[in-house]
């Protein structure tokens, strides 16, 4: 799960991590109220949006860049009234780009030098390992292939935490001396609590500057939660905005289905993560293009078979649909019965594919033959997906 | 021959009377595994299936029992406590079944692990299967058939795809592992090759992989220094989206590193046969034992 830039900093401000003050604005006049508040002439106004690439995009109404900064609390709702209720295309948000409902006003500081921090749990090191780098602001994963000398991994024991000598060893490799020293530490502490008690992922500040003033600053953060640990966490479930998530994704979350909008023509719905991928290589490989990764889990009643059918051929795009269940637990002939239930319900726009397999195989194909639905049976995975890939053809 | 589960596997069930730990436990029952004790705390006392006691804790049931290995059932929240509490009970294997688990509750629970002498297996896994012998976990038992052939895998019905394929073309299994789709686990897929490799009952091994980590990196380079039976592999994920998370929690590729083709060239360069698609895993080790 994603969250906004504002989100962050509330975020941040309640675990004590230092960062520039500010505050998210619905309307122009909230903005300039919180400018006002901010009892400062260098201000930012920042277009809320979970895409990058916001200074350089272009508003659809004309208006060019998503974060600009300014002097005055008037300036401020001028530029909060061009941005609030219009819609910001950068790079990242592709043509249709994304709606801005909101804006974070800040004080803008200059910036003597910019560093990256990030904590990340690693899957190798089965712990938190810190990351930091004294080149901040700019794409680490460059860093890391051109100067990979610039870049410090250090190991966090899980069962001790972050311990002050690891965080003086941080700020040392940071060049964070002298009385920027305490700050830095106090902001790695911060961080690390802000990180195991949210259950993130991934916590990344780039970039962590060194103000002019000699503060150390957390300037822009990305925060990635373990959606496993979601139930312990309704005030981060709060900050989730649908808005900014694909609708066939989150219609597909409400049923339990994990689905993925992808940009091919042929939908699949398969039981198990590991072999829908596996169908979406093999569709690759026939020649097609997989629509989706869907899987129905391992235990899927008829009605998730149907609901994953609705969201299936709601996609446009969709020019055909491949079954594939290996029945194991959940038996062919359940599912057989959700398929014919499903296309009934649907009425079935484009071909079908299905192929079955496992507990109760015979009586599931016996089912489908005698439902006289204009089903494609398929007798395996490589006879499915040339089947499939015909189909659209 | 075998790994880890056989005849003499005496199996405890941790929320045995749970919805799904009891639908499972009666499926592993029907299918010949000694289920010999279960664990659901405040109701120790009850006997499941007018046959198996109920225990409220695992040591009660190790010591009453001498169960030498657990089947975990127990929901997300708690799975990881149950996994500290089968080791602190000296159960040498623990298979945790519940998917979901928050990734610190497992980073906690491994730190709890270091100085016993457990192996885990998952968790969010099918399980391990011997077949003929011993089904502890998820899978049909049906589909298997006892033989020479192992079996790991990160996912599920890509496992139950791989045995079927093996089955129908009058190959067995000696054992089959599912390790989980987590991003931490107890078992990787190098500590199932290197038991394969040891285990004279086995002759050859089918490998399933998927995007994300680099355990199949790893097994590649032991297989490499170490391994002699013919291998195959299949990794699932090769058209998957950067950066976009699969289902598996674990199954993400991120900053170019666990990705199908890296996973496939280590592979290909320790001398394992690659099945191109999920249809060709059996046929690709069959064209490699000959």
């Amino acid at each position: 799960m994603n969250i906004h830039e504002y989100q962050a900093k509330e975020l941040m401000q309640k675990f004590g991590v230092a960062t520039p003050p500010g505050a998210a604005a619905s309307t122009a006049e909230e903005a300039e109220a919180a400018a006002k508040s901010l009892n400062t002439s260098d201000l930012v106004v920042k277009a809320q949006i979970h895409a990058g690439g916001r200074g350089k995009g272009t508003f659809k109404n004309g208006f060019k860049g998503g974060v600009h900064l300014c002097k005055t609390p008037a300036e401020v709702k001028e530029l909060a009234s061009k941005m609030i209720g219009q819609t910001l295309v950068t790079v990242q948000t592709g043509e249709t780009g994304k709606l801005v409902s909101k804006v974070l006003v800040a004080q803008s500081k200059e910036i003597a030098r910019e560093l990256y921090f990030a904590i990340v749990l690693d899957r190798e090191a089965q712990a938190p390992v810190v990351i930091a780098s004294t080149k901040g602001g700019v794409n680490i994963e460059e860093v890391a292939e051109h100067t990979p000398e610039l870049i410090l991994r250090l190991r966090i024991d899980p069962a001790l935490g972050l311990q002050p000598y690891e965080a003086r060893k941080l700020a040392d490799y940071l060049d964070l001396k002298g009385e920027l020293l305490k700050p830095a530490c106090a902001i790695f502490h911060a961080l690390y609590n802000l990180f195991i008690k949210t259950d993130c992922s991934l916590v990344e500040i780039n970039p962590l500057v060194v103000t002019n003033q000699n503060e150390v600053l957390a300037l822009d953060a990305k925060f990635n939660f373990d959606d496993n640990a979601l139930y312990r966490h309704p005030d981060i479930v709060a900050y989730r905005d649908i808005t900014e998530e694909d609708p066939r994704e989150v219609e597909a979350s409400k049923f339990g289905l994990s689905y993925i909008g992808l940009d091919g023509n042929i939908a699949c719905l398969v039981n198990g993560a590991g072999l829908a991928m596996g169908t979406m290589d093999i569709i690759q490989y026939a020649g097609g293009k997989p629509a989706n990764f869907l899987d129905v889990g391992g235990g899927a009643n008829e009605q998730q078979v149907t609901e994953a059918f609705k969201i299936l051929v709601s996609d446009t795009n969709v020019k055909a649909i491949l079954v594939n269940i290996f029945g194991g637990i959940m038996k062919c002939d359940t599912i057989a019965q959700g398929i014919i239930n499903a296309v009934k319900a649907v009425s079935l726009p484009v071909p079908l594919v299905v192929r079955l397999e496992g507990t109760n195989v015979a009586a599931g194909k016996k089912l489908l033959k005698e439902s006289n639905l204009p089903i494609i049976a398929a007798d395996d995975l490589a006879d499915a997906a040339k089947k499939v890939v015909a189909a659209v053809k | 021959m075998s790994i880890l589960v056989d005849n003499n596997t005496r199996l405890l069930v941790q929320g045995i009377t749970g919805k799904a730990g009891g639908f499972h436990a009666k499926q592993c029952l029907e299918y010949g595994t000694n289920i010999v004790a279960g664990v659901t705390p405040g109701r120790g006392g009850e006997t499941w299936e007018n046959k198996v006691p109920v225990f409220n804790t695992a040591s009660e049931a190790r010591e009453k029992t001498g169960c030498n290995a657990t089947m975990i059932f127990v929901p997300a929240p708690g799975a990881a406590d149950s996994i500290l509490e089968a080791a602190d009970a000296g159960i040498e294997l623990i298979i945790c079944i519940t998917e979901g688990i928050p990734v610190i509750d497992m980073m906690r629970a491994k730190v709890g692990l270091r100085d016993k002498k457990v192996r885990l297996i998952g968790p969010n896994c099918p399980g391990i299967i011997t077949p003929g012998q011993c089904k502890i976990g998820i899978m049909p038992g049906y589909i298997h058939k006892p033989g020479k052939v192992g079996v790991v895998s990160r996912s599920g019905t890509l496992t139950y795809e791989a045995v079927w394929q093996l089955t129908s073309r009058g190959l067995g299994q000696s054992t089959c592992i599912g390790i989980g789709g987590d991003p931490i686990n107890g078992t990787s897929h190098t500590d199932a090759v290197r038991m394969f490799n040891e285990d004279p009952g086995t002759e050859a091994i089918i490998l399933i992989g998927e995007i994300g980590g680099t355990g199949e990196e790893d097994a590649a380079d032991y297989i490499k220094k170490h391994v002699k039976k013919p291998v195959a592999a299949f990794i699932a994920g090769a058209t998957a989206p950067p950066g976009r998370r699969m289902g598996h929690a674990g199954a993400i590729v991120s900053g170019g590193k666990g990705t199908a083709a890296g996973k496939i060239a280590a592979l290909e360069a320790a001398g394992v046969a690659i099945a191109k698609t999920p249809a060709e895993m059996a046929d690709a080790l069959i064209r490699r034992m000959k």
